[in-house]
């Protein structure tokens, strides 16, 4: 039926309550979206991801001396949780990895009791991976530790925003850290793939504009809803990956995240047909372009071997920088006092 | 049973069409005598009420209320829902069959009616339309109405074969019972913990679209109009989307009878108001857009919404305080909607003081038939609410009647005070005297 045909126009124009301002975050150390941080707060960690890399690993130790850091991971991983681990071990912390496999988890501690009970046991900060969506929030709201997200279900995953964009700043603006709302203005940065279920995407799209990129978001309807574009400024939506290839200096693909699909069929012949990267698409449509992924890959499906491995490709290079934004990460979490302001 | 005269105060009735000062004699459960000030002679021995100042209306009645027993005590209980509706100034509730046992039978039906079970107020249970919920086998509905129930509805498993909806709403015809439908398909809702849109992109939560709730309002419709019985009565739970509100009013001009009710979250907040994944903005329906906020406050402007029904659902804290998906759906409300209605409806939008007490009282009243209630005429039931309609105050969820605190107007403010909720004849709740004037 035509429901619009019977449905008067609203004569009004009503106030109506607005939502409360977020009291998150609670703690200045934590890091749950990007959207907390400010610019300042962008290029501070991007500089200290420089200082630490090259400082000597003896007095690096220094940093976080017997500081007590947790990761707690809901969902495997391989380069989240070891850069992680390996960051805050270069800093000095003591770390210790709590899995929802062989832990109470299992036997059915919520999250905010698990967090309780590290907190109790000594943890400054946790880094929390997590499947379902916002659960960082609840944790952080349940102990006010600083909270790392390290990927929160279909949401966010800061950390790796931060070191996608020290891995483009290394290409495109070499030399530069401390970055400004025009930064990166005239670069257009597409997102190819399963941006629904990705957590990547949402981070990237939500702080790369801020640095005046041009995001593309790029995949079939399945996968990429038109609201997307809505999500925030400098976002635009390409259904055709030609179109939006020619148009890019960055190239970030996404893996189909199977375990997201929620019984969502996808016809890969059809999807690798539309939205596979090869070496030869690469080659006749962008040339000079820099080719990202957040890993894991799927050789064969999202992009050829042939592109993974290729020149144009800083996949590997992207692994690398993650261990230095997440020192400066997790530095900032133990010694973070005021809000905004460090020891 | 002793005698209330409530003198001095202003009678808003608006079934009755009175908006005048009246006093207001009540005696053995029933309103006994209605008159102008000073008129009634204090009869020997009764307890009066200076209402002086204050607004005088019939007592309000909640047609959607989760009083989660039998079953779930730690989240309500029958006592402790109708002390919050005594509270929030009703005197009558309907409570929704989703307990534990589903109540789907007339054992249930009249093991949540008995005196045992301590109601401060009057309950009216709507029982399960198919055998356990499950949408598949038609309960005895004759039987269930003797017991006590006043209506059918598999509330929260909504009946999505059209076979069975459409036996459903023609047995519930036949015996004179009301058909509520939790509109929604949840064939498009898999998963889903608010609404779909930009809004649940960007929190990286699965939506629930609007045509979920509009499409199956749309067949219900179509539904009742096949059957070609007036006896047949739709009623349309918690609508939330502007579709559904366009559905029932062009059904409503085809003359069919089909009504609606709005819960306030559902005209006053939005899906931006989960915030940063707020559990308590979590109910289903979900908070939606703007737009179909805009259309609720506008269907209820311009009359075709029937009711305001809370969808009271109170949930242990420990409940909510988990991740925003695993988190239960539903929010508390009864003591809070006179507060909202007035301070919103009332104050802000200019509806006027009879009518919202109508969307209140005398509409969800007739709505389910629910015969000498709504209304304050001699003889009838001696429910009354007595409330100080210019006063503000703060809810706070922590001092609340209901066991449960999941509420997303925790600190906001209400107009509208509610000195005394007189359910039969007794009252039911009275305010503490630090919050009288």
């Amino acid at each position: 039926m035509n429901a619009t045909a019977v449905t008067p126009p609203v004569r009004r124009q009503l106030q109506t309550p607005q939502p409360p301002a977020s009291p998150f975050p609670y703690n200045p150390g934590s890091l749950l979206s990007v959207q907390d941080l400010s610019l300042e707060a962008v290029s501070h960690l991007l500089a200290r991801a420089t200082a630490l890399e090259n400082q000597d690993p003896l007095t690096r130790d220094r940093i976080l001396l017997k500081r007590r850091v947790a990761l707690l991971f809901y969902e495997s991983s391989t380069r989240t949780r070891t850069s992680f681990e390996l960051a805050a071990k270069s800093l000095g912390a003591d770390t210790t990895l709590v899995s929802s496999l062989s832990s109470s988890i299992e036997k059915g501690e919520t999250l905010k009791d698990t967090g309780l009970t590290l907190r109790a046991l000594g943890a400054e900060a946790i880094i929390l991976r997590h499947n379902s969506s916002g659960a960082p929030w609840l944790l952080e709201e349940a102990t006010r530790l600083p909270i790392l997200n390290a990927g929160d279900g279909m949401h966010e995953h800061p950390t790796q925003a931060l070191l996608d964009l020290r891995t483009m700043l290394a290409h495109l603006r070499p030399g530069i850290e401390s970055v400004t709302a025009d930064t990166l203005s005239g670069v257009d940065v597409m997102i190819v793939g399963d941006i629904l279920h990705s957590r990547v995407a949402r981070s990237n799209m939500l702080l790369l504009p801020r640095l005046g990129a041009h995001v593309i978001l790029c995949g079939p309807t399945q996968l990429l809803p038109d609201s997307a574009a809505d999500a925030g400024p400098g976002i635009s939506v390409e259904r055709d990956f030609e179109t939006a290839l020619r148009k890019s200096q960055v190239v970030m693909m996404l893996r189909i995240q199977a375990e997201r699909l929620a019984g969502m069929q996808i016809d890969l012949a059809q999807y690798k047909d539309a939205y596979q990267l090869t070496g030869q698409r690469l080659s006749a449509q962008a040339p000079e372009a820099l080719v990202m992924h957040p890993g894991p890959i799927i050789r064969g499906l999202e992009l050829t071997a042939g592109v993974a491995d290729g020149a144009q490709s800083a996949i590997l290079e992207q692994v690398r920088h993650g261990v230095a934004i997440r020192m400066a990460v997790v530095e900032r979490a133990l010694t973070t006092t005021g809000k905004g302001g460090r020891a | 049973m002793t005698a209330i005269l409530i003198r001095n105060g202003h009678l808003i009735d608006p079934a009755a069409g009175v908006d005048a000062p009246r006093d207001i004699l009540l005696k053995d459960g029933r309103v006994a005598e209605i008159a102008g000030p000073g008129k009634i002679k204090t009869a020997n021995g009764a307890e009066v009420l200076d209402a002086a100042g204050l607004t005088v209306a019939p007592g309000l009645i909640d047609i959607h209320v989760h009083l989660r027993e039998p079953g779930q005590a730690y989240k309500e209980t029958i006592a402790t829902g109708t002390a919050a509706a005594a509270a929030g100034g009703f005197t009558a509730v309907a409570a929704m069959p989703n307990t534990a046992p589903v109540n789907d039978s007339p054992e249930i039906t009249r093991w949540m009616l008995a005196p045992e079970r301590g109601a401060s107020v009057r309950v009216y249970p709507i029982a399960a339309a198919t055998r356990g919920s499950k949408g598949e086998a038609i309960n005895d509905f004759a039987a269930l109405k003797s017991a006590g129930a006043v209506a059918v509805t598999d509330d929260g498993h909504p009946i999505l074969k059209d076979t069975i909806m459409r036996e459903t709403l023609a047995a519930a015809a036949r015996v004179g019972l009301s058909v509520i439908q939790h509109a929604e398909d949840t064939r498009m809702t898999n998963g889903a913990s608010m609404n779909a849109g930009p809004v649940a992109f960007k929190l990286g939560l699965r939506g629930m679209p609007p045509e979920a709730e509009s499409s199956l309002v749309e067949r219900d419709i179509r539904l009742v109009t096949e059957l070609r019985d007036p006896r047949v009565h739709l009623h349309v739970a918690h609508t939330s989307t502007a579709a559904a509100v366009a559905a029932v009013r062009k059904a409503r001009r085809n003359g069919l009878r089909v009504t609606c009710e709005v819960a306030p979250h559902h005209f006053l907040l939005t899906e931006e108001h989960v915030g940063q994944y707020s559990t308590n903005a979590k109910m289903n329906p979900p908070l939606r857009s703007a737009a179909d906020r805009d259309a609720m406050i506008e269907g209820i402007l311009d009359g075709i919404v029937d009711a305001i029904a809370t969808d009271h659902a109170p949930h242990a804290t420990h409940e909510k305080e988990v991740e925003f998906e695993n988190a239960p759906n539903g929010i508390t409300g009864l003591e809070t909607a006179l507060g909202l209605c007035l301070r919103w409806l009332h104050r802000e939008w200019k509806l006027p003081l009879g009518r919202v007490l109508s969307l209140l009282s005398a509409q969800p009243a007739a709505l389910l038939g629910l015969r000498g209630r709504g209304t304050l005429a001699v003889g009838g039931f001696a429910d009354v609410v007595v409330f100080d309609p210019k006063a503000e105050w703060t809810y706070h969820a922590k001092e609340t009647r209901s066991k449960a605190h999941n509420t997303p107007f925790d600190g906001w403010t209400m107009q509208g005070k509610v000195r005394w909720t007189i359910s039969e004849g007794r009252i039911a709740y009275s305010a503490p005297a630090s919050t009288t004037a």
